[in-house]
């Protein structure tokens, strides 16, 4: 199973499932992350985290540590 | 029906021209207000259209509608409690899709919504085309397209929330299908509609949807007013469990899918996407901001011209407006009785008191203007969260947030900041820990005016090495700040509610003109507003405790005596001069008012042609006085002037030593004293006291109150000498304990006022003013009673201390926080 965090700049996925709920899963679903959604790794911030995804052709950067509920296929 | 006054909200997500489309209906009939015990800003405006009087909320803008944060809770608190007449949802209308989802949830809340497609301008660009009459037959509401930059549409939009508002039925707005979700929907409706009373204040479709979330607002709510609520909740924790097992997903996840998936099906129908859509601009910008080594260069450029442009320009600005303060003061002077020879009257001095101490802060409002302005700038244009995406990992190792980065540069990340600024733009931090945290550590940041102290100790004790002391005072504070602010996320601040850092990345904007010059204006008139009142409240009890209780009458004796034996021997020396008699009785104080006049007039004057008119206008003034203010030739006048100068200057020593005893004498020179025996062991002493605690007013006193507590021996001798002179015991050790203790002085009156209003509490203003407190004292007296046991000079001290301050900073940043999540 792959998450989010571990995917490299340039490459895609399909959002397949989120797995946190209360705070963050919610932030993460009304920021437009959610299953079923193709999204692409733009770039990491220069001292690596953040990182920055597009989704649907809007942006949205977020922490590794919040990337990693995010399973990806 | 038609009353004569409805209540409007605008709601929208973030980046969406919300409040370019309030200014435009509102105009300058604007004012902020604080929504009830959170520091989010609650905007009001005014408008009136057709007779009737619109009064606007302007709610702030949030991706959705949930309780996990104070933006969202109040304006879904709004919208519940207040009943606005009219939601108007205004969307970034490129964005269609994403912003439908805000749109659903504010319907589910069944209040008539009318929708404002802005920056249709952009979409015509982006050669997008949206049927907006099908967009309003399928959302079942009034939709009106506007480029309100330009003020497109906004008739209709006006006509439009007249009408609905006016309008009597209820309309027939889309509601969206949960699927398998509806049949446990169904249920929990009929029990709450059957089991309490709540359904005629609230939507009930609305309640259950958000228990079926698992709101935390709505399951208090129903703790409150269900009569069996433990066994109610307990049902609808079933209900939540029964659906995740039967269905694998997790009601709110299946609730914002189904959204997700009505808003898909929508756009799909209403919008035509141009083909083969190009990378966006704001991306290929970003591979130049956000790049791994030109990012950071960028960043640091932004923040040098920051600095450039408010704190040196705008600097250079005030000494144009300057003059216009200074005329206050000689205003306030010259409505004030006069002083008499050596008594200043009360109420004189205290006027005065009153207009420097307001003028020390008015004189900032050049700089804060460009500073505000700038800062909008960086609001708008959308670099602010560039700057948070590169920083943040930095400073999350550290207990801040990625959007610490301005509030810390604005309170002064090398020297010359100003904290207020700093603290005030804290507001945007969404993470309430790393909020407080920058808050709370923002004021120990080198504010502009902690350096004149800091030029002078160093002048006096570090003359051989200024460049390394200044190198140290300026780096310290921020090795100082990044532990501190640790240590207190893991203490004090353990238990503050954090938020995900989940960010949009927006496109870029072009900010307009009338927007970052309207919100500049509207934040320097913040400033002014709040903090100048409370400055002159703590002026004045400053002012009692510096004044009171005064010399004693036997020490005024002694000073009548010093006077008449001063203008005895001046009667002497001009005895049988025509000028003796002209000068008896109150003339002579005549003459000292005009010399005081005539000198600071000059001052003021450049160009012979400006002198001879100054020159001509004091002689017409008083022809005698002149004569003797400028004898030329005259032996006898000239005479009279050398004996006058004499007077002049014994006058002016016997006020500074009657000012330095009232100072000694006073509350605060008591207080000052009364520490000594507490603050020996940091080194200082009860002089110093005084200058720290008149500190708190605003810091540039600090350099003030010593300048009246060494008196000036020689006519132009400057503080260096007289401090040295006047400290005969103080070594270097001295002065860099003093000097550590000033970058961990509390913050100043304006700021604590500040810190007041961003954090909501008086308790963390106290606090706030406490810890740098007893952090200062217990560094300074670590640095001089330790380095004095172990016979270090200042110097080693210094290098020492600096060392082990940057181990510490490596040590608490490699001190892993544990995982927010689990």
């Amino acid at each position: 199973m792959k998450t989010l965090n571990e995917m490299k700049p340039g490459s895609e996925g399909r959002i397949k499932r989120l797995s946190v709920r209360d705070k963050l899963g919610q932030r993460l679903v009304d920021m437009g992350v959610y299953p079923g959604l193709r999204l692409k790794v733009i770039r990491n911030a220069p001292l690596e985290d953040p990182m920055e995804v597009e989704l649907d052709g809007y942006f949205v950067s977020l922490r590794h540590d919040e990337a990693r509920f995010v399973e990806v296929e | 029906m038609k009353s004569d006054k409805i209540l409007i909200a605008l709601a929208g997500q973030p980046n969406c021209g919300k409040s370019t489309v309030f200014n435009a209906l509102t105009g300058a009939s604007q004012y902020v207000a604080n929504y009830p015990g959170v520091t989010v800003d609650k905007m009001t405006g005014r408008y009136k259209h057709n007779g009737t009087r619109v009064e606007v909320v302007d709610l702030p803008g949030t991706y959705s509608l949930t309780s996990y944060s104070p933006e969202e809770r109040v304006s879904r608190d709004f919208i519940l409690h207040e009943k606005p007449s009219v939601a108007v949802n205004v969307m970034d209308a490129s964005n269609l899709k994403r912003c439908l989802y805000l749109t659903f949830q504010l319907l589910e809340m069944e209040i008539p919504v009318v929708l404002n497609l802005n920056m249709m301008d952009v979409v015509k660009k982006c050669g997008i085309d949206i049927d907006v009459n099908k967009l309003a037959k399928r959302l079942g509401i009034q939709v009106v397209p506007t480029t309100m930059k330009s003020g497109r549409g906004k008739k209709d939009l006006l006509d439009t929330i007249g009408a609905v508002a006016a309008s009597q039925k209820p309309a027939q707005a889309i509601r969206i299908d949960y699927g398998e979700m509806e049949l446990f929907l169904r249920e929990i409706v009929d029990r709450l509609s059957s089991e309490t009373a709540l359904a005629t204040t609230y939507s009930q479709r609305w309640m259950t949807i958000k228990l079926m979330e698992g709101d935390g607002e709505v399951k208090r709510l129903i703790r409150e007013k269900h009569p069996d609520a433990d066994k109610f909740l307990g049902l609808i924790e079933k209900a939540r469990a029964d659906f995740e097992a039967r269905y694998d997903e997790i009601p709110e996840m299946h609730i914002a899918n189904r959204r997700y998936q009505a808003a898909d099906d929508i756009a799909r129908s209403c919008l035509k996407l141009p083909a083969g859509a190009k990378r966006p601009l704001s991306d290929r910008i970003d591979s130049f901001v956000c790049h791994r080594f030109l990012g950071p260069v960028i960043l640091v450029g932004v923040i040098w011209l920051l600095y450039y442009l408010s704190i040196v320009q705008g600097y250079n600005i005030t000494n144009y407006t300057w003059p216009f303060l200074a005329k206050l003061r000689s205003l306030t002077e010259a409505l004030t009785p006069n002083p008499g020879f050596i008594e200043v009257p009360l109420i004189r001095s205290f006027a005065l008191w009153l207009v420097d101490s307001v003028n020390a802060l008015l004189n900032y409002i050049p700089i804060f203007f460009i500073l505000f302005g700038l800062i909008a700038i960086l609001e708008d244009s959308g670099y602010m969260p560039r700057m948070a995406f590169i920083m943040d990992r930095l400073f999350s190792r550290f207990g801040l947030h990625g959007q610490s980065t301005l509030p810390m540069v604005l309170g002064g990340i090398y020297v010359g900041g100003c904290a207020v600024p700093g603290v005030m733009s804290c507001k945007g931090i969404p993470d309430e820990r790393s909020r407080l945290a920058t808050i709370l550590i923002i004021p120990m940041l080198n504010c502009l005016a902690k350096v004149p102290l800091y030029v002078l100790l160093i002048n006096i004790y570090f003359a051989a090495h200024k460049a390394w002391a200044m190198f140290f005072i300026s780096t310290i504070s921020m090795l100082l700040v990044l532990p501190v602010s640790k240590i207190l996320t893991l203490t004090v601040l353990k238990d503050k509610e954090t938020a995900p850092f989940v960010m949009e990345m927006p496109p870029y904007h072009i900010p307009t003109i009338r927007g970052v010059l309207g919100r500049a204006a509207e934040r320097v008139w913040l400033f002014v507003r709040k903090i100048t009142t409370i400055v002159v409240a703590v002026a004045v009890i400053i002012f009692v405790l510096l004044q009171f209780p005064g010399i004693s009458d036997q020490r005024m004796a002694h000073y009548n005596a010093q006077k008449d034996k001063a203008t005895g021997a001046f009667f002497k020396k001009i005895k049988g001069t025509p000028y003796a008699d002209q000068l008896r009785g109150d003339n002579l104080m005549a003459l000292i008012i005009y010399w005081n006049d005539y000198k600071s007039a000059k001052m003021g004057t450049k160009g012979k042609e400006a002198m001879a008119a100054l020159n001509a206008k004091f002689e017409g003034r008083n022809p005698v006085f002149f004569k003797i203010a400028q004898p030329g030739k005259d032996k006898i006048a000239k005479k009279v002037n050398r004996a006058f100068k004499k007077l002049f200057k014994a006058r002016k020593r016997l006020l500074r030593e009657m000012r330095k005893e009232r100072i000694d004498n006073s509350f605060l020179g008591r207080l000052g004293k009364w520490l000594e025996p507490a603050t020996r062991y940091a080194g200082f002493n009860w002089r110093v006291n005084v200058a720290l605690l008149s500190a708190f007013a605003a810091k540039e006193s600090s350099v003030a109150t010593l300048g009246a507590l060494y008196e000036q021996e020689e006519e132009g001798e400057a503080l260096e000498q007289r401090m040295a002179k006047g400290e005969a015991g103080f070594t270097p050790l001295h002065a860099l304990a003093l000097m550590l203790f000033m970058v961990l002085y509390p913050p100043c009156l304006a700021t604590s006022i500040a810190v007041k209003l961003q954090s909501g509490s008086v308790k963390w203003m106290l606090f706030s003013m406490a810890y740098p407190m007893v952090l200062g004292v217990v560094l300074a007296t670590l640095v001089f009673s330790g380095g004095s046991a172990l016979e270090l000079s200042g110097l080693q001290v210094m290098f020492a201390f600096y060392g082990l301050a940057l181990a510490l900073t490596v040590f608490m940043g490699f001190l892993k926080s544990k995982s927010e999540y689990a």
